[in-house]
């Protein structure tokens, strides 16, 4: 296989993905409960991302490093009300500032 | 429905811009991994421009990188890491209700950042416009980055020094914040969380966050979720949130439109 052939390849399949959410028929979706499931799979599948982006390393190992210190930060600033550029921005400094003292 | 008051869209586009330069700042370190696994500036560039998902990319780069018997593996976990992609289109094909080519360029431009920021927004009306903000955005300079990681290289510095990777989920967290106030909403967040770290060291990349996705269901089943008026939530039937606010504080954005 040539490396255009994969790059190619795997775009396709990724469009296919993303466009396939867009043509079930929404009569599909319509009732009450699956209404509420599928408005519910974003926050489900975005949740887990922020958890497994925070808490695991190489092979998906549990890793606590300045990632879970900068989202704790993060999540306390958002306890407090803080504007989302300010959230965004103590997390990123609170992982700098741990890295550059060298942990995690 | 009622036009979006200029202080909410200016947040609304705020907060698309932001998270439009976060992940354009891992589109340099993409770029310089790409080609460093191999790849031509023209290929890695391909990869932003038509593949366009940053965790299906840089899976793909890595398992290349050892050579073309990479190949299959690498296609194999580009596309499992893609499936959320589609999942996440169930819900904002619903909230955009576009077709022809708007419906194509969505559906392209569905990912974790547009999604987030898409569904974080109390009213549909911002909800759009934060999708679709949010999704040019990122699309732009995560292009843009790519192709000046690819030329550069890595001499710009690793992201994380700077503490992206911790912005990016920052970032997540703060999107989803308004919709976690309802007691259902949170509790999903809560167990998806635990599922997926808990299965993470024993299935392979993309699996465990697609199994915690059906925790999703505990909306079927949870009894009191429309009876929380704020924030306004669009799971909320329109016929019980009469009933359950009947001073229509909360604006349900309904599904029985």
């Amino acid at each position: 296989m040539s490396m255009w052939t994969a790059v190619l390849a795997a775009s396709a399949l990724a469009f296919a993905l993303k466009f396939l959410g867009y043509v079930v028929p929404t009569q599909w979706l319509e009732g009450r409960r699956t209404s509420r499931v599928t408005s519910a799979l974003p926050i489900a599948l975005l949740s887990a991302l922020v958890a497994v982006q925070t808490l695991t390393g190489a092979g998906g190992a549990l890793v606590v490093d300045a990632r879970l210190a900068a989202v704790a930060v993060a999540l306390v600033a958002l306890a407090l009300r803080a504007p989302f550029l300010l959230v965004v921005g103590l997390a990123a400094g609170t992982a700098a500032l741990l890295r550059s003292l060298g942990w995690g | 429905m009622t036009a979006l008051d200029p202080a909410r869209r200016r947040a609304v586009l705020r907060q698309a811009v932001s998270v439009g330069v976060a992940t354009g700042a891992y589109g340099i370190s993409f770029g310089a991994l790409s080609t460093a696994a191999g790849l031509d500036v023209l290929q890695t560039q391909a990869l932003s421009v038509l593949l366009f998902s940053g965790g299906s990319q840089f899976a793909f780069v890595g398992l290349v990188a050892g050579g073309m018997s990479g190949a299959p593996a690498a296609i194999a976990t580009s596309t499992l890491l893609g499936v959320r992609n589609g999942l996440y289109g169930l819900q904002v094909a619903r909230m955009l209700d576009v077709r022809g080519l708007r419906r194509v360029a969505a559906a392209h431009l569905t990912i974790d950042e547009s999604t987030a920021v898409g569904v974080g927004q109390p009213e549909e009306r911002a909800g759009r416009l934060g999708f679709w903000a949010t999704g040019l955005a990122v699309f732009v300079l995560w292009n843009l980055m790519t192709l000046a990681g690819a030329l550069v290289g890595d001499s710009i510095g690793d992201p994380k020094t700077y503490g992206l990777d911790a912005a990016a989920a920052a970032a997540f967290c703060g999107l989803l914040w308004p919709r976690l106030k309802s007691g259902d909403a949170f509790a999903i967040a809560a167990l998806a969380a635990l599922i997926a770290v808990l299965l993470a060291p024993h299935a392979p990349a993309g699996v465990p966050v697609l199994v915690a996705a059906f925790t999703a269901l505990v909306a079927a089943v949870w009894p009191s979720a429309h009876r929380d008026p704020t924030p306004p939530h669009h799971w909320t039937d329109e016929d019980e949130a009469t009933k359950a606010d009947p001073d229509h504080r909360g604006t349900p954005r309904g599904e029985a439109r």
